[in-house]
This record gives structure tokens, C-alpha cells and sequence, in this order.
């Protein structure tokens, strides 16, 4: 049986899913601990994209970039926290909203300023053979771009899930009062769980820049995504975003190549509405 | 010698006032029980004492200490557990992940696991569900992780919210049994109660709250013949 394109465009379908996940498991991450949706998330992809640019102007790699840029993040993240969203969260929960949305517009407006709205790509970019599979087509930029979003989200899960720390953010997701009551510093779990979040945009950032530019608005882009397979996997489950990323990566692949490039986030957006109308909490969410 | 004590503790909630000055005091290494029907401000009293709560005035001192602005975790650090009201385990982590977040401001490994063995001699029936998550317990076995929970840590001072609530009678002996011998190995117990008489028996001192006040205090024992506590509390 001829399959036609059709294997070529799951793989390619569930190797850009894979960043999806990298980048809303911070996204979920942040939110589950502290209740936080970070509008300015995807404004950290793009800071960070801008980061691996000028890392590989001066000749790194992305790849060995990767966990510089993470490691930024994280600070930057964290820094963000004590500065700004601890003082967001002492106001009523909409403080929250247009604080993060207010960060979005500042940082994507610095970007145009600094950096002017071109398309910046790495100079020179490595891994540009293509591997064969049967009669599928792989970009190696590609595969190794999914393959480390992979990789950096197994990481992060594993943080969460058998750490100490993990064990505590953990805790504080489910039950803030009580995770108190167990001696855990709230607020400085708060940060490291925003350092952390953003850490996730930070390698996925330095993941994108292997096959994607960089501009002031690539971020909304990506975060856009990222909260519909938030939605759609169910806020605050790390296991559930890692399935909506990978099932919007495929629905977005095969709508581009079956309906139309232009029209490819229609069918997300309908999966999303199909699942949200079925089932409010997302596919993994509680409640 | 006194290791807790409460001077005139004021707690309002959105300018309603649950707490109108409140002394209160414990001797280390005795139980003392707070007694009160619903509303009195009997858990709003332990969420001050843990810092959940701010209270408008008073003082709360706790091992020669004034802890009343502290925070919750430095609270804990300082040798305060608290089980809540309606136990609060971790629904969704197992009995294992739960009791060692009991122990999270123990920072020695080999202590954390001592402590487990204490608390899984102390409770057996969480040594069985060890591994289970804490939603597939039954409420009395959901008391007992949380009681175990609390003493993890090793307090000072134990804190523990209407353990007796929503447990199948039967349980009651064992819940009051894991909290006699927690007392007895010298862990100072603030009890509160709805569950009076139980409560006069197993204490060695009581406090009868209404209305955000104390209105009787004395030796639970005594307390256990006061027309009044029989009254309104024993059915008598
Ligand atoms: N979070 C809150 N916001 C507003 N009012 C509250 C809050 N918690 C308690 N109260 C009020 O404070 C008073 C004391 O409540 P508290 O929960 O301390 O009583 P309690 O003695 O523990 O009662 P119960 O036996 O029902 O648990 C009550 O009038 C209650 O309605
Ligand atoms: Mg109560």
C-alpha cells in the first residue's frame, strides 16, 4: 500500500510537536505552581532565539549554546519573578493578566527597537544533510531540533517527578495551604518553578534557531500554540501537554499539507474547540 | 514549663472579626485541647499560630520566640506541625511522597528515613498503602497519613485540626491511640476538637472557645464535670 506522503508528514508532524511540548511544559509548569498564565512566555522564546543568534554570530553552535541559553533563562526568569510577578500576585488575579500582557508588549517592543523586525538566521547553520528512512525525508536540523526538545522535556519531567524540589512543586500545585503547612518557602519555589518554566523556552529557543529565524514577533507565534495545547492537554499536567504538543504538531502538519500552509492552524484551532467543549479540563487536567 | 503561649490574639477576616483577643497557653510535653462548636474560631486560632493567617494584635510566643509576623515555613522550621482541618493529604502523590513532604524542612537524608520508620511503626496501615496514592485511602487511613505527615518533621509542637472528623467510629480509637503515643514521646499536642468528650479524656488541659472568646479553661479533667461543658458539649 502506498501511503503516499502521509509517514513523512507524521514524522514531520510529531518532530515539530516536540518543541510544542518543550515549550508549553513551561508554560503548564508555571501555571500549575503559582496559578500564573505568563502572556510574555513566548517573549522569552524570542529573547532566547535572539540569544542563540548572537551566540552563533561570534561561532557557537545552537546546539552547545542550548544549555547557556537555558541556564539564562532560568536567571532571567527567576529575576523576572522577585521583580515583577511576586508584586503582580499580590493584587487581585487580573493584576496577573495585564502585568504578563504588559511584559509581552515591552519586550516585543524593545525587540523592534533593538533588533529591528528582519529575520535573523544562524550564519552558516550546521546539520544540513538529510537523512533517508524508508521514503521518508528527514532534515537532520529537524530531527535533531525534536529530538532535543524531547530530551530537555524528559529533564524536566523527571525534575518534577522525582526530585525533592520536584516533590514540592508538586505539592504546591495540588494544595498551596497545605504545602505551606509542610515548611515549603512558597515564594522562592514560586521562582524556581518561573526560572524553570522559562529555562524550558530558553532551550527550545536555542532548539528553534536549527531551522527557524528569529524577529520580535516570533514568540506570539509559538505561545499561541503553546496555550492551545495548554488548553487542550490540561493546565498544570506536564504528561498532558507533552500529548496536546504532539497532537497539535500533527494536526497542524497535516492540515498545512492536506487543507492549506495558510490555513494550518484552522484545524487546530477545531480540535481545540472539540476538546474543550467535550471535555473543559483539557485531556489530562483535574477536576 | 510553657512553650506556647497566646496573649490577646485578634484575627479578622474581612473586617470580621473570628479571633477577639485570645490568651492561651501550653505547658511542653502535655496536650492541651480547645474545645468550641462550629464557627467558634478554633482553626482560625492554629492557621494564626502557623502563619496563614495575620493576626490584627496580640502576641503568639512559642519557645521563648515571638513568631506572630513569621512565615508559615519558618514557622515549621521553628518546630510547629499542623494537620489541618479535613486532612489536606496530597491527593494525587503517594503515601511515601507525602510522608517524606512531612519531613521537607529536615535536611538530613538518613533522618528523613528514621523518621519514616518511626511514623510507619506508629501507623501500620500506611506501611501497606506505602506506595498508593493518597486519593485511593479511606477517610480514617486519609487521617492517619495526615497525622503522620505532621509528626515527620519532628515538632515541638503537634497541631492538629478535628482528627476525629468524617472518620468511621471504629477508626476513632486508633486516630486517639497514634496521638496518645505521639504525646508520650514528649511532642507537645494542641488538640482541637468537636468530639468533646473524647477530647476531655485524652487531654491534660482545655479551652472552651465561643464566639472567638475563651469562655472556660482549666484541667480537662475538671472541665469534663462542669454542668456547663456537660450541657452544651456532652449531652448531659
Ligand atoms: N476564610 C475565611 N473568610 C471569612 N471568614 C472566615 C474564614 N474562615 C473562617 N471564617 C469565619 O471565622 C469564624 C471562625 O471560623 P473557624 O473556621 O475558625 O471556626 P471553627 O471553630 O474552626 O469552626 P468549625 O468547628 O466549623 O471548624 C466563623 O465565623 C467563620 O465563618
Ligand atoms: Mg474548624
Amino acid at each position: 500500500m502506498d501511503l503516499g506522503p502521509l509517514p513523512q508528514l507524521v514524522v514531520s508532524g510529531i518532530l515539530t510537536g516536540l518543541l510544542f511540548a518543550l515549550i508549553s511544559v513551561g508554560l503548564t509548569l508555571i501555571f500549575g505552581v503559582m496559578d500564573v498564565v505568563n502572556f510574555a512566555h513566548g517573549e522569552f522564546l524570542m529573547l532566547a532565539m535572539y540569544l542563540t543568534f548572537g551566540l552563533a554570530l561570534v561561532g557557537l553552535n545552537p546546539i552547545f549554546a542550548l544549555p547557556f541559553v537555558a541556564l539564562a533563562a532560568f536567571v532571567l526568569g527567576a529575576i523576572v519573578y522577585r521583580l515583577l510577578i511576586r508584586r503582580l500576585l499580590d493584587g487581585p488575579p487580573s493584576t496577573v493578566v495585564f502585568g504578563t500582557f504588559g511584559l509581552l508588549v515591552f519586550l516585543q517592543g524593545a525587540a523592534q527597537y533593538f533588533f529591528t523586525s528582519d529575520y535573523r538566521s544562524v550564519p552558516n547553520p550546521p546539520f544540513q544533510g538529510t537523512l533517508h528512512l524508508g521514503n521518508v525525508a528527514l532534515g537532520e536540523a529537524q530531527l535533531i531540533a525534536g529530538l532535543g526538545a524531547l530530551v530537555m522535556t524528559a529533564l524536566v519531567f523527571a525534575f518534577v517527578e522525582f526530585t525533592e524540589p520536584g516533590r514540592a512543586l508538586r505539592a504546591l500545585s495540588e494544595d498551596r495551604v497545605a504545602a505551606q503547612l509542610m515548611g515549603i518557602d512558597v515564594q522562592r519555589m514560586n521562582a524556581l518553578a518561573f526560572g524553570l518554566g522559562t529555562a524550558c523556552v530558553g532551550a527550545a529557543g536555542a532548539l528553534l534557531m536549527l531551522t527557524y529565524p528569529a524577529f520580535p514577533r516570533v514568540g506570539t507565534e509559538f505561545a499561541l500554540t503553546a496555550f492551545v495545547v495548554v488548553a487542550l492537554g490540561g493546565f498544570g499536567s506536564v504528561q498532558g501537554a507533552l500529548l496536546g504538543a504532539i497532537l497539535v504538531g500533527l494536526v497542524e502538519v497535516l492540515g498545512g499539507f492536506y487543507i492549506s500552509p495558510a490555513l494550518k492552524l484552522i484545524p487546530v484551532y477545531a480540535l481545540y474547540l472539540v476538546v474543550v467543549l467535550l471535555r473543559p479540563q483539557g485531556l489530562l487536567g483535574r477536576r | 514549663m510553657t512553650i506556647l503561649e497566646i496573649r490577646d490574639l485578634e484575627v479578622d477576616y474581612d473586617g470580621v472579626r473570628a479571633l477577639q483577643g485570645v490568651s492561651l497557653r501550653a505547658e511542653r510535653g502535655t496536650i492541651t485541647t480547645l474545645v468550641g462548636a462550629n464557627g467558634a474560631g478554633k482553626t482560625t486560632l492554629l492557621r494564626a499560630i502557623s502563619g496563614i493567617v495575620r493576626p490584627q494584635s496580640g502576641s503568639i510566643t512559642f519557645a521563648g520566640r515571638q513568631i506572630e509576623r513569621e512565615q508559615p515555613h519558618a514557622i515549621v522550621r521553628g518546630g510547629i506541625a499542623h494537620v489541618p482541618e479535613g486532612r489536606r493529604v496530597f491527593a494525587t502523590a503517594t503515601v511515601r511522597d507525602n510522608l517524606l513532604l512531612g519531613a521537607y524542612v529536615l535536611r538530613d537524608r538518613a533522618e528523613r528515613e528514621r523518621r519514616l520508620e518511626v511514623v510507619l511503626a506508629m501507623f501500620p496501615r500506611l506501611r501497606e498503602r506505602f506506595q498508593q496514592r493518597a486519593s485511593t485511602l479511606s477517610g480514617g487511613e486519609a487521617q492517619m497519613l495526615a497525622i503522620a505527615r505532621g509528626t515527620m518533621s519532628a515538632p515541638t509542637l503537634l497541631m492538629l485540626d478535628e482528627p476525629s472528623l468524617g472518620i468511621a467510629p471504629n477508626l476513632i480509637p486508633t486516630i486517639y491511640a497514634g496521638i496518645r503515643r505521639i504525646a508520650e514521646t514528649g511532642t507537645t499536642v494542641l488538640l482541637v476538637e468537636q468530639n468533646v468528650r473524647d477530647a476531655l479524656q485524652l487531654a491534660d488541659r482545655a479551652y472552651v472557645l465561643q464566639t472567638g472568646r475563651v469562655v472556660i479553661e482549666g484541667k480537662a479533667k475538671d472541665l469534663l464535670g462542669d454542668p456547663m461543658v456537660q450541657k452544651a458539649f456532652l449531652g448531659l
